[in-house]
């Protein structure tokens, strides 16, 4: 088994998705996700139904299987 | 000697008319699936004659079980990539042709989304102006109604249920850190007095027993159908109805290569007289509660009583499974999940997940569908400062599995891939070249208006008017009616009658 780091977040807020620690090729990676992650929020309200109540009340599907 | 694991995964697409009064989604389905077929060539039934769905993996029928009903005069279709389409209760349901290693079933998996796209815009096309049928990969509506996503492994009929039993579950209730889809808020009526915000998995609500053979009803973490549409004496077919529906690739990747990994382990007797040694055993105190709480725990750090006496996380139980994997694979190899590369990048993958999940879940963002949509949802959550309960959190949830592409939050989150979209492209018509989908998929791209019936284990071809009687091919070796004989038995083949007289001889 690996080596592994007893590193655990309990927390769940937005800043504390940035690692800190991380290497620099990390870091970009985490900058750039953040990145696209703040583009696709600008742009979701243009995605997104209008009335999010009414589609959320009229998603209604049988049970399966 | 673990056999080949044969693979394949069934998929119920939740599904939405739109623009209408009164939507019944038993016709919608049926529309969506006949759009579809309408452009292909002459539809083929499924044939129903061999399918026993009430027999019971542990070896006995059960008196007042009641086989899931077959709804033979829906929409049934057999593709010429040997996968099935067809109406299942309220839900389109694509079910994979069979693959022979994970990469495999990530490709005709996602080949099966391609379909149920192409399928919403034919369906477009003939529905009256306003009207809309819309597709969902997911498992449930937030309103206690769940559709599954089942998983298929062929075993070795020698294997001991009760071991796989034993083996299997811990997996099943920890793989979720890696294999859930995730969900804003709870269905289950109670959640032992924790605040659900967010949780890994769509599906863990639902699950009631720990063993069993219902799928719709007091939900068993192992299922035990027993059918295995093969040989039943030297095969059975593992049904796995615990997971959730992946959109991301690596998800579903880990979830059946895994699980395939583990199950060749379980025929080898790893875990006990034929492993390592001393026998490894995570059998849960209390299975069902389990799956929630790992479902729950976005900390992944809670613990699980073992009635061994032990106390471990889920992500603790994935590390010595991992562990135990790794030694398998150096002492027995890991040719029964696939060619060598594939099994290594599943083991690989493996580690650098449980890894990720272990420093910081943030950094799988493009690669697990959990933590995809946990750091859009939490995101949107906090740009614009929403409570938990707003509407918005649970659009976003559901709109994720959207697959109309323009919709879909999935699709514009650049996901890592494993397979090119050019091969899966290919999938949505061609067959896998490695078990007997290929004879089937070969024989509907040839001889299609020749055959009467399809199924998984056999091919009906009706040779009328020259011949009165029907013909039966069957196909019960799942890895037989490979691209390897199969593309020189058709090589210079006519006609069906021929094709058929070849096989004969």
């Amino acid at each position: 088994m690996p080596e592994r780091e007893q590193k655990r977040r309990t927390t769940t807020t937005r800043e504390d998705e940035v690692v800190e620690e991380a290497a620099p090729a990390g870091t970009e990676k985490a900058d750039k996700i953040k990145a696209e992650l703040d583009d696709l929020l600008d742009e979701i309200d243009e995605v997104l139904d209008e009335n999010a109540e009414e589609f959320v009340r009229s998603y209604v599907q049988k049970g399966g299987e | 000697m673990a056999i080949p694991k044969v693979l394949g995964v069934e998929t119920e697409y939740g599904i939405l008319h739109t623009g209408v009064a009164d939507p019944n989604p038993i016709a919608a389905s049926s529309v969506l699936i006949n759009a579809y077929i309408a452009d292909l060539a002459r539809k083929v039934d499924w044939d129903f004659e061999d399918e026993s769905p009430g027999n019971d993996a542990r070896g006995f029928a059960r008196e007042g079980s009641m086989p899931p009903e077959v709804e033979t005069h829906l929409v049934n279709a057999v593709l010429t990539n040997g996968a099935r389409y067809y109406v299942d209760h309220a839900h389109p349901e694509f079910s994979t042709p069979e693959c022979s290693n994970p990469l495999d079933m990530v490709r005709w998996d996602k080949a099966g989304e391609r379909i149920l796209g192409r399928s919403m815009e034919a369906a477009d096309r003939i529905l009256p102006p306003g009207q809309h049928i819309v597709v969902y990969k997911n498992n449930s509506d937030r309103k206690g109604n769940s559709y599954g996503c089942h998983e298929n492994y062929l075993m070795d009929r020698q294997v001991p249920f009760a071991r796989i039993v034993q083996h299997v579950m811990p997996h099943f209730v920890t793989r979720q850190i890696y294999t859930g889809a995730g969900k804003v808020g709870t269905e289950a009526a109670s959640t032992g007095g924790i605040d659900v915000t967010f949780q890994l998995t769509q599906r863990a609500d639902f699950f009631e027993e720990e063993v069993g053979l219902e799928t719709t009803l007091k939900r068993p973490i192992v299922n035990t159908r027993d059918e295995p549409h093969a040989d039943a004496q030297k095969y059975r077919r593992l049904h796995v109805i615990v997971g959730d529906a992946n959109l991301s690739e690596v998800s579903t990747f880990l979830k059946v290569g895994v699980t395939a990994l583990l199950l060749s382990m379980i025929e080898d007797d790893w875990f006990g007289d034929g492993g390592p040694g001393p026998a490894h055993d995570f059998t849960l105190n209390a299975p069902v509660q389990a799956m929630r709480r790992v479902s729950y725990d976005l900390t992944l750090a809670r613990p699980l009583d073992l009635a061994t006496g032990r106390s471990m996380t889920a992500l603790e139980i994935q590390w010595e499974l991992f562990g135990l994997a790794k030694k398998y694979a150096d002492d027995r190899g890991l040719e029964s999940i696939g060619p060598e590369e594939i099994g290594r990048d599943v083991l690989n993958r493996w580690e650098q997940v449980l890894g990720g999940l272990e420093s910081d879940p943030s950094s799988l963002a493009t690669q697990l569908d959990w933590v995809a949509k946990r750091q859009l949802v939490e995101g949107y959550r906090d740009r614009h400062g929403l409570s938990w309960d707003d509407a918005r959190l649970a659009q976003l949830d559901l709109q994720y599995h959207d697959l109309r592409p323009a919709k879909s939050l999935f699709a514009k989150l650049n996901m890592e891939r494993l397979v090119e979209e050019r091969d899966v492209v290919s999938a949505v018509t061609e067959p896998p070249r490695t078990t007997r989908a290929y004879f089937r998929g070969k024989c509907l791209q040839r001889f299609a208006p020749a055959i009467a019936a399809a199924n998984w284990d056999s091919m009906v071809f009706d040779l009328s008017p020259s011949k009165e009687t029907l013909q039966r091919v069957p196909m019960m070796e799942p890895l037989r009616g490979t691209a390897s004989i199969v593309d020189r038995l058709f090589e210079g083949c006519t006609s069906p009658a021929e094709l058929l007289e070849r096989l004969g001889s």
